[in-house]
């Protein structure tokens, strides 16, 4: 197993749960509370060095029982060596989590990921959108073990929706002010724009 | 005394004026009960299975069929035999412009799941197979960023050279963007007999097309003046945004998963790691063309040691019994229908594999829970991070600019939609 492991343990104490090995990975579990400060510490401690996040993913068990992992992948390029990093939510409760954007900029868009298809929300990041489905996507989160195969609105609904989209709705608000298309917004949209917010469009005209 | 009654108006004997099959209705009215009842021929249907191998079913399609004498009365058609008894094809839809290499990602995260190891012949293909991809893709990526950039001629030897690799990857899996090369414990097939030599010639030719590109482009001065300073990135500022594969080594980072963290005995192969200096546009070019040619290298010295010997592991778990032997043994027969009603089981764990695939570290993160469907399977795209980083480098360039960075970072929509 890898030494970090024990000298994460010497140095956080309980913030650090188990440890353990899989196919000769080590994997260690991090308290959600301390999970800024141990990477950073695994980060910037010289010995350790894992100055290079590989990837950040989440994990959903069928097992409903058991917690949503959210998986960091570090590695020291210097020393060549390769730690998992697991942070456990509760699948039914609070999904939220501190973002490591602020350590490593990589973690934008993999963390938008997460947040996308797992709807773990990460606090901290700079610009916590959708990625890969649209920013008015409102069927839940695709990846989660009980999301439905098809989506969650019938097949009706999900062409109804298609068809009534408002074009502009493809661009975020900010978008929306750089180009001229700001005169045509509702006055509502433009209300929210000036007061820099930058949330779901509107429902009512 | 019985009646028959029998509907007679047919334009084809057995079929009604709408086309449709008759049931012949047969109405005993008043029979005595002294007379025989007649045989019921007509309700007499057969029921017969068509399929789902059968020659004319055009395909693994199963139709039971009701049938009154030769009429078809009903047709029940049954699909979904059409399986892929593995996952591997939808690699293949990735990065599509190096199939072969995220064939081989994914089956080595499976075999090292499982505790498989693969033989030292297959050992060697798969290394010929990520190194075609990786020459076939910077191919893609310097005649498209040529172009972006004004430049046609180079384009066109570029995807000359790409058509021949096609050629190869058709002759050994029949496809040319939609490989399925690897399987679990193996490969698809071993490589058909004209394949080394066809190879052979294409390494010893394909030097000449990488100079001339150099030469046409390298000191060029529109081709210098487009990418030199632009979309520049430090080598702590490529590490902090998780950059991988010629991204990352443009900027300086002598980072190669093929040497760093070795796998396929990549360590036993003699190539270099191509660094660049500035991290910007015209260094990312140097990177991507002098890779072609340690490619080149690695495949030359592939075909050398190709070892003779089986491709797939002796193992009935992930391996599907030769056909013969599945019809005329019953252990292999019962091998054959575990692995494809059952699936593959895979034990409880999980296994991360990174390969140093053309754009860049290609990620498969597996987690099983013992069943033949993994919890989780995740595929970290390259293309996907390194794109991340496009703002970053554009922002305070020009849109003409834009156009260049964003064809130096190499993507491929296909991984980043995934």
């Amino acid at each position: 197993m890898n030494p970090t492991v024990e000298t994460l343990r010497a140095t956080f104490g309980n913030a650090i749960g188990r440890g353990l090995e899989s196919c000769g990975d080590t994997i260690v579990y991090i308290a959600r509370e301390a999970l800024l400060d141990t990477m950073t510490w695994l980060r910037d401690t010289p010995e350790q060095g894992y100055d290079y996040l590989v990837d950040v993913t989440a994990v959903e068990y069928r097992d409903r029982e058991r917690p949503l992992e959210v998986v960091y992948q570090l590695r020291s390029l210097a020393r060549r060596a390769d730690l998992r990093v697991k942070v456990e939510l509760d699948g039914h409760g609070d999904l939220t989590v501190d973002s490591v954007v602020p350590l490593w900029r990589g973690a934008d868009w993999l963390e938008r990921e997460t947040f996308d298809m797992f709807g773990v929300t990460f606090r901290g990041h700079p610009d916590l959108r959708r990625i890969l489905m649209w920013e008015t996507y409102a069927e839940g989160y695709p990846l989660r073990k009980d999301f439905p195969l098809r989506g969650r609105f019938s097949r009706a609904e999900q062409v109804r929706q298609a068809l009534g989209a408002n074009p502009e709705a493809h661009y975020s608000m900010e978008e929306l002010s750089i180009a001229e298309a700001y005169d045509e917004l509702p006055a509502d949209m433009k209300e929210r724009l000036r007061h820099g917010d930058r949330g779901k469009l509107a429902d009512t005209e | 005394m019985s009646k028959r009654t029998v509907e007679l108006d047919l334009a084809t004997p057995g079929l009604d004026a709408r086309g449709q099959p008759v049931r012949v209705p047969l109405a005993v009215a008043d029979a005595p009960e002294s007379t025989p009842p007649e045989p019921d021929l007509a309700g007499e249907h057969m029921l017969i299975n068509l399929g789902p191998q059968h020659p004319a079913t055009h395909g693994v399609l199963r139709l039971v069929v009701e049938l009154d004498g030769e009429t078809v009365v009903r047709v029940i058609p049954h699909l979904g035999y059409r399986h892929y008894n593995q996952i591997i094809p939808l690699t293949d839809r990735t990065d599509y412009l190096s199939p072969m290499a995220n064939n081989v990602g994914f089956a080595l995260a499976a075999e090292k799941l499982m505790g498989i190891e693969i033989t030292p012949r297959c050992t060697v293909l798969r290394v010929i197979a990520c190194e075609m991809s990786r020459i076939i893709s910077h191919m893609v990526w310097l005649g498209t960023t040529s172009i972006d950039l004004g430049a046609f001629t180079p384009f066109l030897w570029a995807f000359q050279e790409r058509e021949r690799i096609y050629n190869l990857q058709e002759m050994w899996t029949g496809a040319r963007l939609t490989t399925s090369v690897t399987r679990v414990g193996g490969m698809m097939a071993d490589i058909p007999d004209d394949f080394v030599a066809g190879l052979r010639d294409f390494t010893q030719t394909f030097p000449r097309t990488l100079s001339e590109i150099d030469r046409v482009l390298t000191r060029n001065a529109v081709w210098v003046g487009r990418t030199q300073g632009v979309g520049a990135l430090t080598a702590a500022e490529a590490i902090n945004h998780s950059l991988s594969g010629p991204m990352l080594r443009a900027s300086g980072v002598p980072y190669d998963v093929r040497r760093d963290k070795p796998y396929l005995d990549y360590e036993t192969y003699d190539f270099d790691v191509v660094v660049g200096e500035h991290g910007d546009v015209y260094d990312r070019y140097l990177v991507r063309l002098e890779e072609c040619s340690q490619s080149n290298r690695i495949l030359q010295q592939a075909l050398v040691r190709l070892p003779d010997g089986p491709v797939n592991v002796a193992d009935p778990r992930v391996i599907l019994p030769p056909k013969s032997r599945a019809m005329n043994d019953m252990e292999a027969m019962i091998y054959h229908f575990k692995q494809v009603m059952e699936g593959v089981k895979a034990p409880v764990g999980e296994a991360y594999v990174g390969i140093e695939n053309p754009k860049g570290e290609l990620g498969n993160y597996l987690v099983s829970d013992g069943s033949a469907k993994p919890v989780r399977w995740r595929i970290r795209p390259p293309s996907f991070i390194n794109l991340s980083a496009l703002s970053k480098m554009a922002e305070g360039h020009l849109l003409s600019d834009l156009i260049a960075i964003n064809a130096s970072v190499d993507i491929v929509m296909g991984e980043v939609d995934r």
